[in-house]
């Protein structure tokens, strides 16, 4: 049965579509760096918010594109601060790139051991697994306090200028650069992975996992290389606050920093790239402003938003976006 | 010319506690075959297929593909080894478009879809063959839609396109027009009835028309148990298939 | 033996419908602070208080159940977590902005304070009291669901769902009416707790992870589950305060990652 049909359509053309990089993408990463010349005394908060950018980046992988649920993903995150801290303060080794790189490293050999735990299970099991996993770290690093400070964080740290050059400045101008660096090398690596036959084949564990057995695929494999994936950058993050802010408290591993990263994700839209970045701008944005005013209701606006979301966005704010577009396309 | 049976099960059995799902089931499938298994609802059938792919683990007894015994082998690589399954009810991916879908199981099967640094456009050949897939049936001008777009027969056709993806050489077909309307089950028995003679097919059915235009030999379940196999003219004269299946099925 | 009162509900809601409801510690703490707004406002003994704790829970299960758990019936796991969650905290900041964010200490009557020796061994009269309730409330929970007939709707709910609906149980009823119990028996739980653990707005998320541990470890929709993991956590808190305090929760949390890698569905698992 070969007839040769009629061809107007270019299978590789349409998927070309779908990956190339867009216009709106530009005008997004040269946007980041209006803060530079418009906002320089808030160079501190955005580096804090690339970090947070970087850490629900590395949550969308598992959350977004294979459809795992994790509760305690600041394990990695804490796990890579502390690494990145330790070598600075107990090791005297001040050089920022490679104790970066040794944060991910650390984070990563962490997610290798936790991915075999993680996905043989599935469904409530795998929530109080990652939730308890988180717990525990936290309660070492609390127990532990000769080496990681307990409640009074990880000091005496003390980094040398990026790449010889670049000191780190009480204004956040390196910070920030330095960050954003990361950020965006970072994200240019995500971006690949999504696109490539093995994030579909992640967003195929997503959309149906019964499936995919079925096509012949490793499952369980995919699973943990991405596991593996999603905590070298979360510990990429880390070691990034750690190295930006001279400090690590503890509460870089607790539920309540793996709850608001997963806020900011679902906050943006999981599985859409960039919604872990919208995400954590409104969100930190709005956490500087209003916890500002009052902190204690703070708790309360972040619930409310949580519940509105959920709710009425389910597929977060570029979903909302997303789906209003093609209406009126629709329309047309 | 008797060629070596590509699928043969030996024994099969299966309990859920003291519910028989499967008794000693032993089949054999020549290459090119084109068997279909009927029964009444509950027999057994969709049980038998979940047993041979592996999705369910038999209390006793073989299963042999192609002269290698794979009963212990687990679901995806007795894909890899051409042993291939579609769903009764659409089992599909609702966001992936069709020309995606079929290129994950293309890109599953040339042991492409692991790699992560390549970007996805850039597997040429497997795009044209899932874009092939999707012409034979009849489904090219969907394929930049959702799934969940289509429309229930396109996504029956899906199913099978999936199947057909990868390579099969045995494909176990559970219901392939569930479903669908008899006006348009014609579009989707052209394009199983298509599919190349090198492939050797078992599928379920209900309608006995489609058993009787397209099978060769017809296998009849009942209640976990084979009752009776034979050629298209046997089982429509067996007595007891009048009886069991035929008779009792009133419309 | 608190616990098990705490997260019996918690199991059985989980086990049935599927529906993952981080809030429950939240109805656990609403129903403390009924009892001590009575008690304090309204000089109510504390018994009497029990049941309107219990109450206060169950209606506040249903509202929320009623006006936002529904949509979300089908929603994924992480919708449902993330949704409870911000429930969860609304309600802390609520309790704290009415409430202030101080322990609120509860007199007990005279006749559970102190403590009853026996021979050798002297026991505290409030635990005996809740070990006592706890059997009490296990016994009502066993003979209802074995005995009675909405038990028997329970438990064909909890089996099959879609075969109970077939059959023309009111399932969502069911389901509704369970939940609102099992809130209520967390409230109850909550405002027990009191003297023992003390009531601050962070209650809901603060013992959130133990009830969780309870369903998780013990099986959904298990109540000999919820007992016995309820049970053997107290003796593994007891134990470790003794003799190793240093390590705090950290056997819990390890214990329970184990155990759940082992059994992910839970030590008293139904079969399915």
């Amino acid at each position: 049965m070969s007839e040769p049909a009629p061809r107007s359509v270019d299978p590789q053309g349409l998927l070309r579509q779908q990956v190339r990089w867009r216009l709106l993408e530009t005008v997004f990463w040269l946007a980041v760096l209006i803060p530079f010349f418009a906002t320089p005394t808030y160079l501190v908060l955005c580096s804090q918010i690339a970090i947070a950018a970087l850490f629900a980046l590395s949550l969308d992988l598992i959350v977004g594109y294979s459809g795992l649920v994790s509760l305690g993903h600041a394990v990695f995150f804490g796990f890579g601060a502390y690494t990145a801290g330790l070598l600075s303060a107990k090791l005297g080794w001040n050089e920022p790139i490679t104790g970066l790189l040794a944060a991910g490293f650390a984070s990563m050999l962490l997610g290798l051991l936790t991915s075999i735990i993680v996905v043989r299970i599935s469904h409530f099991a795998l929530i109080m697994v990652t939730l308890g996993l988180c717990l525990l770290m936290f309660e070492l690093a609390n127990q532990a306090h000769d080496l990681t400070g307990g409640d009074d964080g990880l000091q005496g740290i003390s980094i040398s200028p990026v790449l010889g050059y670049f000191n780190f400045d009480l204004y956040g101008y390196t910070a920030f650069g330095y960050s954003l660096a990361v950020l965006f090398i970072c994200f240019l690596i995500i971006r690949r992975v999504i696109n490539s036959p093995f994030g579909l084949s992640l967003r195929g564990i997503r959309e149906n996992p019964r499936r995919m057995p079925a096509i012949g695929s490793p499952m369980r494999g995919r699973l943990r290389t991405v596991y593996v994936m999603s905590a070298t950058f979360a510990g990429i993050a880390g070691g990034l606050l750690a190295q930006t802010t001279e400090f690590v408290a503890l509460d870089a591993l607790s539920f309540q920093r793996s709850a608001e990263v997963l806020v900011m994700l679902v906050l943006g839209g999981a599985g859409r790239l960039y919604g872990g970045l919208v995400g954590a701008i409104i969100f930190m944005v709005a956490r500087d402003q209003l916890a500002g005013l009052n902190p204690q209701y703070w708790y309360f606006w972040l619930g409310l938003l949580l519940v509105l979301v959920i709710i009425f966005l389910p597929n977060g704010i570029l979903g909302g976006i997303a789906h209003l577009v093609s209406r009126v396309r629709a329309k047309k | 010319m008797t060629d070596a049976p590509v699928l043969v099960t030996q024994g099969l059995d299966k309990s859920f506690g003291s519910l028989v799902v499967a008794s000693d089931i032993s089949l054999s499938l020549p290459k090119g075959a084109r068997y279909a298994l009927i029964g009444p609802n509950g027999a057994g059938k969709t049980t038998l297929i979940n047993l041979i792919t592996g999705m369910l683990t038999p209390d006793a007894g073989r299963i042999v593909l192609g002269g290698e015994d794979v009963t212990e082998i687990g679901p995806a690589d007795r894909v890899k080894r051409g042993l291939v399954r579609t769903f009764q009810i659409n089992t599909l991916f609702p966001n992936l478009t069709p020309l995606e879908a079929v290129m994950l199981a293309v890109c599953e099967r040339r042991g492409e879809a692991g790699t992560w640094w390549r970007s996805l456009p850039s597997y040429g050949a497997a795009a044209e063959e899932a874009y092939g897939i999707l012409q034979t049936l009849r489904l090219a001008e969907f394929c930049d839609r959702p799934t969940r777009q289509l429309a229930y027969g396109q996504q029956r056709l899906l199913e099978i396109a999936l199947g057909l993806a990868a390579k099969p050489k045995v494909l176990l077909l559970d219901e392939p027009a569930a479903g669908v309307p008899k006006s348009e089950s014609g579009e989707l028995f052209e394009a199983v009835a298509g599919i190349s003679s090198e492939i050797t097919i078992l599928f379920i059915e209900h309608d006995m028309d489609v058993v009787f235009r397209f099978a060769s030999r017809i296998i009849v379940m009942v209640a976990g148990r084979i009752l009776v196999e034979g050629t298209p003219a046997e089982i429509a004269t067996h007595p007891e298939v009048r009886e069991v299946y035929l008779g009792a099925h009133h419309g | 033996m608190l616990l098990f009162v705490l997260s019996v509900g918690l199991s059985v809601t989980l086990g049935m419908m599927n529906f993952v409801n981080l809030a429950h510690g939240a109805f656990a703490m609403i129903g403390g602070y009924v009892t001590v707004t009575l008690m304090k406002q309204a000089g109510w003994p504390f018994f009497a208080t029990l049941p309107v704790a219990f109450l206060g829970a169950a209606v506040a299960a249903v509202v929320l159940e009623r006006v936002l758990y529904r949509r979300l019936y089908r929603a994924t796991d992480l919708d449902q977590s993330l949704l409870t969650i911000g429930i969860v905290f609304m309600s802390i900041a609520i309790a704290a902005y009415i409430f202030g964010t101080t322990q609120q200490p509860v007199e007990l009557p005279s006749y559970l304070r102190g403590r009853l020796v026996v021979g050798d061994f002297s026991f505290g009269v409030y635990r005996l009291f809740l070990v006592a309730s706890a059997l009490v409330i296990t016994a009502l929970l066993v003979v209802g669901l074995d005995y009675t007939r909405f038990g028997a709707q329970v438990r064909a709910c909890v089996d099959n769902q879609r075969m109970a609906r077939g059959l023309g149980l009111n399932v969502d009823m069911v389901f509704a009416v369970t939940f609102a119990l099992g809130s209520g028996l967390a409230g109850l739980g909550g405002a027990m707790a009191i003297e023992v653990v003390g009531l601050d707005p962070n209650f809901g998320l603060k013992y959130l992870v133990f009830m969780l541990i309870v369903v998780a470890v013990g099986g959904l929709a298990s109540i000999r589950g919820a007992f016995f993991t309820a049970a053997m956590l107290g003796i593994i808190d007891i134990f470790s305060k003794y003799y190793v305090p240093q390590v705090g929760s950290f056997i819990i949390y390890l214990v329970m990652v184990g155990l759940l890698v082992w059994r992910p569905a839970g030590l008293f698992a139904r079969a399915r």
